[in-house]
């Protein structure tokens, strides 16, 4: 225990005595915990993005005008069972000619001719949401299968939107499925340069110290009492760092809440704050182990000799 | 307790640290190896301290073969030995007391033992006054006596010097050789390496005498003959 102490005693006097090595530490650390941070915030942006892009995909089953409505009650039921299905809304052909109405109050040359048909032209329809894009070609192709026969469904279905939109669908299910591919390979390219260029500037400290280490091996020190207290430097230079990204992100943040929120879909400040403590630990476990570790493996090299 | 067995250290073809070099030093000698520059002085002290591996042949220290002893049985054995040089090797991030605090912590020593030995240690090298002072606010001889009170402070059997006198002033250096010869009438073995012929005579011990990596002369009551 009083090894444990002096260690951490010890790691804590030679950070305030290294002064501006110290803190030439902790800047560049700062760097890296600010991309990782970026990164956080980043996935958090595109994933709310493409969630917002996948709701706006649904499939649209339309019925013959005059459907019988127990029918279509069935169909829905039956596709409501479906695992691929997240849900199914019913709208029935009066309310589809309501809606109608509704979009086309300003319209009145449409609204006249409506008037004139004197009866509803508009079926029902069926709103289908798929639990992901690539899904929807599932569901219709059920659509298309026996089990919509011996339903007595098809002679009523008028016709399904899918294959009207499925080159659409497709494309938007490759263009999410690549950004989430980029998404991940330009993380981890940016973690991996920033954790190098933090692991040379944490070697290039104890470098510094390299005769100080040789020393504490003549003297008779154990590997883990010259070792100790530069791991403890390390993990304080992830602590220092972690608390200057976390301050430094809530004026940016604040920033780009105010100017960028409508273009982003979505308050970043927002998100940052709510989410500050499970950021907060992230950035702090990611800057003490970067810390000790690199500190670690770049004492060792001194050590050997 | 210590035996050089037919020990030779090659750097290469033409350099040669030592050669065939077999010496035995027995325990509470005061023993002073002389030389020019290069002539191995240095290398003999790796050889003991373990810091260099020989080409051929053995040291032991004791019974221990000190080449064959790895991580902890190392640390162990340098415990037994105080080591001072002629840059000091002192922690420069660490006051005098933190230095020789350091050396205490290393072979295990409580708080209580530091805060009573340290300050005595420093009286004894007259250092008392400089007990916060970091390496770089004492001068040259300071320096060296705060490196000694380091190399004592846990009672090793051998006091290795090497060179302790190289950097000094005349003054200085008379009174590192003071402190030296006080520790070996205390019962501690001490190497000194020197090329100081002043230094070599007012010891008047055992003198080894090397040359070009070997031995050439090991006189009892030696004088310096180069």
């Amino acid at each position: 225990m009083t090894g444990f102490h002096r260690i951490i005693k010890s790691g804590l006097l030679s950070f305030r005595r290294n002064g501006l090595v110290s803190w030439a530490a902790v800047l560049i650390m700062t760097v890296t915990l600010a991309v990782v941070t970026s990164l956080l915030l980043l996935q958090a942006v595109l994933s709310f993005s493409l969630e917002q892009i996948k709701n706006k995909v649904d499939v649209t089953i339309y019925f013959t005008p005059g459907a019988p409505e127990e029918k279509i009650l069935l169909l829905k039921e039956s596709i409501s069972k479906l695992p691929e299905v997240a849900e199914v809304n019913y709208t029935s052909a009066q309310e589809a000619i309501t809606i109608f109405r509704e979009r086309h109050s300003d319209d009145y040359p449409t609204i006249q001719a409506l008037d004139e048909i004197n009866e509803n032209p508009l079926g029902a329809y069926l709103n289908v949401k798929a639990k992901e894009i690539s899904q929807y070609e599932s569901i219709a192709n059920f659509m298309k299968s026996d089990n919509v026969l011996v339903l007595g469904s098809a002679n009523i279905i008028d016709k399904i939107n899918y294959y009207e939109n499925k080159s659409v669908i497709e494309r938007l299910n490759n263009i999410i499925k690549g950004a989430k591919q980029l998404g991940f390979v330009i993380t981890l390219l940016l973690v991996i340069i920033s954790i190098a260029v933090t692991l040379n500037t944490i070697r290039l400290t104890i470098f510094i110290s390299r005769e100080e280490i040789s020393i504490m091996r003549l003297v008779g020190a154990s590997r883990i009492r010259v070792q100790g207290p530069f791991m403890v430097e390390g993990a304080i230079y992830g602590l220092a760092a972690t608390i200057l990204t976390t301050l430094l992100f809530l004026p940016a943040t604040a920033w780009v809440g105010r100017n960028l929120t409508s273009f982003l879909g979505m308050n970043l400040f927002q998100y940052y704050t709510s989410n500050l403590l499970q950021i907060f630990i992230i950035i702090l476990l990611s800057g003490i182990i970067l810390g000790s570790v690199s500190s670690l493996l770049a004492v060792r090299r001194y050590l050997e000799k | 307790m210590i035996y050089f067995n037919d020990v030779s250290k090659v750097y290469n073809k033409d350099s040669v640290g030592i050669q065939n070099v077999n010496l035995t030093i027995s325990s509470g000698e005061f023993v002073s190896i002389v030389g020019h520059s290069g002539a191995g002085k240095t290398t003999l002290i790796k050889m003991i301290l373990a810091e260099d591996k020989p080409t051929s042949g053995t040291v032991s220290f004791e019974s221990l073969d000190v080449h064959k002893l790895r991580g902890d049985d190392l640390t162990k054995l340098r415990r037994r030995m105080g080591v001072v040089f002629q840059d000091f090797k002192l922690l420069p991030n660490k006051t005098a007391y933190e230095n020789i605090a350091f050396a205490m912590e290393a072979v295990g020593k409580t708080n209580q033992e530091i805060a009573s030995d340290v300050p005595h240690v420093l009286e004894l090298v007259d250092l008392a006054s400089k007990i916060f002072h970091f390496p770089h606010q004492l001068s040259g001889g300071e320096k060296q006596r705060l490196a000694i009170a380091r190399a004592i402070i846990n009672q090793p059997e051998l006091i290795i010097a090497d060179e302790p006198t190289g950097n000094l002033d005349p003054v200085s250096t008379y009174d590192v050789i003071q402190i030296l010869k006080k520790i070996n009438d205390l019962g501690t073995t001490v190497i000194l390496t020197t090329h100081n012929r002043a230094v070599v005579e007012s010891v008047g011990k055992r003198v080894i005498t090397m040359e070009k990596g070997k031995v050439v002369r090991d006189d009892k009551d030696g004088k310096y003959v180069i």
